[in-house]
């Protein structure tokens, strides 16, 4: 069960690898957290994660999570589940792409939209529902300001993203009253393996501050973190650009 | 979301909400059921399905100790009869879900009080039972459950057992956070009065110390006895207090006027507190005013004075709906004990909260008398100091748990009743009778009908 604090005594991460939320884990196991499901990929990554985070005294178990392939979420998912309550859900999958290629290489820029959105989209879903039957539990999405507004450096993930936030804010209205919390968050850009060597973004933050915002927006029971917070500010500006100027923008 | 509506009964039921303790932290959905009789009762117990159901009645409790996510909450209060007064005895006999407001309301006019009230008139006599209430008289009185001289008990089997006092079963339920099953009925002794009026002294104590040595020396002329502690005042003044303490009024104390009519029960109420309010109204700033000016207002000593039942008990009671004032993000309480011969950890905790500069204006320090049999009971002899902190205190958390540490450390505990947030491997160093309680329950309720949220965090 969560506490007062809104802090869960177990965890299941979706995207078992992602910086962001390892980080996430790491600070949710130094307060409640026991009990930590890792999802995605079977690789040396899952099993190295799921050591360091043994080592700080949880429970961890690795699961076989495939977001390309939705025909098993169900399954999975459910196995997880059925050992007992999960507290939080942290749906933190995606792929970033490489921009250049995807534009021309389509199936590639599907890669990213399928991972993005679709598996997102089919993993929310058989989340939410065990959630509602549960009657509590919070759903972590983690979206990105790059779906706020598309531009033209990264607008295939930034559409995908932009899917994922609008369905997750969708689904956070349709859960409304269940017991289950969903949580959007939009980090800026965050120094991670998968920007690395990409052009830093003004009020670029870390992994760490990331989990800092989430344990913050939970205690808050809050449904949508910026990371940093200034973002919320200056995304609103930027969305309201007209097409022309923000075109011209070196962002 | 509309949930799968084969493989869920209740899903077209219409009391599918959202529960909260009386803290309104860590909000969760249950099927709130609302059985009119012991046959409703049993049958909800019987259909209560895969997550369990547990009992409640007015929600008194601050943390998750009457929530049940994603099962049955059974709503009690629909069963209030009083059964059977013996006016003569002393004995009431009536369902659990009477309050002990009802209580109080039918026997005073016979010269009769409940044994036990905590500060609140609104909760439920299994709610008392479950929770193993104490109240300003723990120190002459004991708990509620010393009270109770028999129970009827519904327990996972659909059965109906009567429970009496040195039972198993009976330890185990008094306290037991509606854990053993749904109690129906309870017989209670109670305690004979002349009039409705307390007489009350009031006295100032400078810090702490002060207030302990007074507390010690003078507690057991009193049967009622209570400090409210100022947790803003730091330096020297840390710990400074006001004390309350006084016994029922006897009739030749009362005035004239008065005499007229002695039991009158008289319950004045405020306006409701609004649904909203704004965030920070509860800040260091309004509170530390509000306990300077509380501070200075009590009279530095003063005897005799008469007050109603509901001002010496009940303050809050007149403020429905008080708990608003800590906004959306609700508030927690924090109880503990801590033995007699542990005086240092108390002056500890305290000297550490008044340096975190909680924003606390309901800080209450009393003596604990002897400890009664049940199980998960929280009353043990020695100090218990219990205060409300806003739920959004950057860092209370943390906080908390270092207190947890010492208040285990002197071999205190935490009162489950006020819980939403204990680390749950401290439990069963604060309970030791904690694997008889597990043991009981695996045995009486094996597919563990009976759960709760708190049952579930705490792994009860």
């Amino acid at each position: 069960m969560k506490d007062a604090f809104g802090l869960p005594q177990s965890l299941l991460v979706l995207g078992g690898t992602s910086e962001i939320a390892l980080a996430t884990a790491r600070r949710l196991i130094a307060r409640r957290t026991r009990t930590v499901w890792l999802a995605g990929r079977p690789s040396p990554a899952l099993e190295e994660a799921a050591g360091q985070l043994r080592g700080l005294g949880a429970d961890v178990h690795t699961v076989a999570f495939d977001a390309l392939d939705p025909a098993s979420h169900e399954a999975v998912l459910g196995k997880v589940f059925a050992e007992g309550d999960v507290d939080m859900v942290l749906l933190a999958f995606g792929l970033l792409g490489d921009q250049a290629r995807d534009e021309r290489e389509p199936e590639a820029a599907v890669r990213v939209a399928q991972t993005n959105y679709t598996g997102a989209v089919s993993a929310g879903l058989v989340c939410a529902r065990s959630l509602q039957s549960q009657g509590h539990g919070s759903l972590v999405v983690m979206s990105s300001v790059a779906g706020e507004r598309a531009r033209r450096a990264n607008f295939i993930y930034g559409s995908s993203k932009a899917g994922l936030d609008a369905f997750a804010q969708g689904l956070g209205d349709a859960l409304h009253g269940t017991g289950v919390h969903v949580m959007v968050v939009r980090p800026g850009f965050v120094r991670t393996r998968m920007t690395a060597g990409l052009p830093e973004a003004p009020l670029a933050t870390t992994p760490e501050a990331v989990a800092t915002a989430v344990e913050l927006g939970l205690r808050r029971r809050t449904e949508t973190v910026w990371v940093p917070g200034t973002l919320r500010v200056v995304m609103a500006a930027l969305r309201h650009l007209p097409r022309a100027v923000f075109r011209r923008l070196p962002v | 979301m509309s949930a799968d509506t084969d493989s869920d009964p209740h899903v077209m039921g219409l009391d599918h909400t959202t529960v909260t303790g009386w803290g309104r932290t860590a909000p969760t959905a249950a099927w709130l059921i609302r059985p009119r009789s012991y046959e409703e009762a049993a049958a909800a117990v019987r259909d209560c399905g895969a997550r369990g159901g547990i009992p409640r009645g007015l929600g008194r409790a601050y943390g998750d100790a009457a929530q049940n996510a994603g099962g049955s909450v059974l709503d009690m209060t629909a069963l209030d009869r009083v059964h059977a007064i013996d006016a003569d005895g002393g004995t009431v006999l009536c369902d659990a879900g009477v309050s002990l407001h009802r209580l109080m309301e039918v026997l005073l006019p016979l010269g009769w009080f409940v044994p036990v009230t905590p500060g609140t008139r609104y909760v439920t006599v299994g709610g008392a039972i479950g929770a193993d209430i104490h109240g300003k008289n723990h120190h002459v009185s004991g708990s509620f459950a010393r009270h109770v001289l028999a129970l009827e008990l519904l327990t996972a089997d659909g059965e109906i057992r009567t429970v009496i006092p040195g039972t198993p079963l009976f330890d185990a339920t008094a306290g037991g956070m509606g854990l053993t099953g749904v109690i129906l009925t309870a017989t209670i002794r109670l305690q004979p009065v002349e009039t409705s009026l307390m007489s009350v002294d009031t006295e100032r104590a400078t810090d702490l110390d002060d207030l302990m040595a007074r507390l010690t020396a003078t507690d057991h002329r009193y049967r009622y006895s209570v400090a409210w502690i100022d947790l803003l005042a730091r330096g020297a003044a840390t710990g400074r207090a006001v004390l309350t303490r006084g016994d029922h009024a006897p009739l030749d104390a009362l005035p004239a006027r008065l005499r007229r009519d002695p039991l009158a029960f008289r319950t004045p109420r405020l306006p409701a507190t609004p649904e909203i309010l704004p965030e920070g109204l509860l800040s260091r700033t309004t509170v530390g005013l509000f306990n300077e000016l509380w501070y200075r207002k009590a009279p530095r000593a003063r005897t005799g004075r008469l007050q109603r039942i509901s001002g010496f008990f009940h303050p809050l009671d007149g403020v429905p709906h008080w708990n608003r004032v800590y906004g959306r993000g609700g508030f927690v309480q924090y109880q503990f004990v801590v033995g007699h011969g542990r005086e240092d950890a108390l002056r500890r905790i305290v000297r550490r909260i008044s340096e975190r500069r909680c924003p606390s204006f309901l800080a209450v320090l009393k003596r604990f008398g002897e400890a009664d049999p049940g199980w998960l009971s929280f009353p043990v002899p020695g100090w218990t100091l219990a205060l409300d902190i806003p739920a959004g205190l950057p860092g209370l958390g943390a906080f908390l748990d270092e207190l947890d540490e010492e208040v285990a450390a002197a071999g205190g505990r935490v009162y489950l009743a006020k819980d939403a947030r204990l680390r749950p491997e401290l439990l069963a160093a604060m309970y030791p009778r904690l694997d008889d309680f597990r043991e009981l329950r695996a045995e009486l309720d094996p597919h563990g009908v009976f759960v709760s949220d708190l049952a579930r965090r705490l792994s009860l």
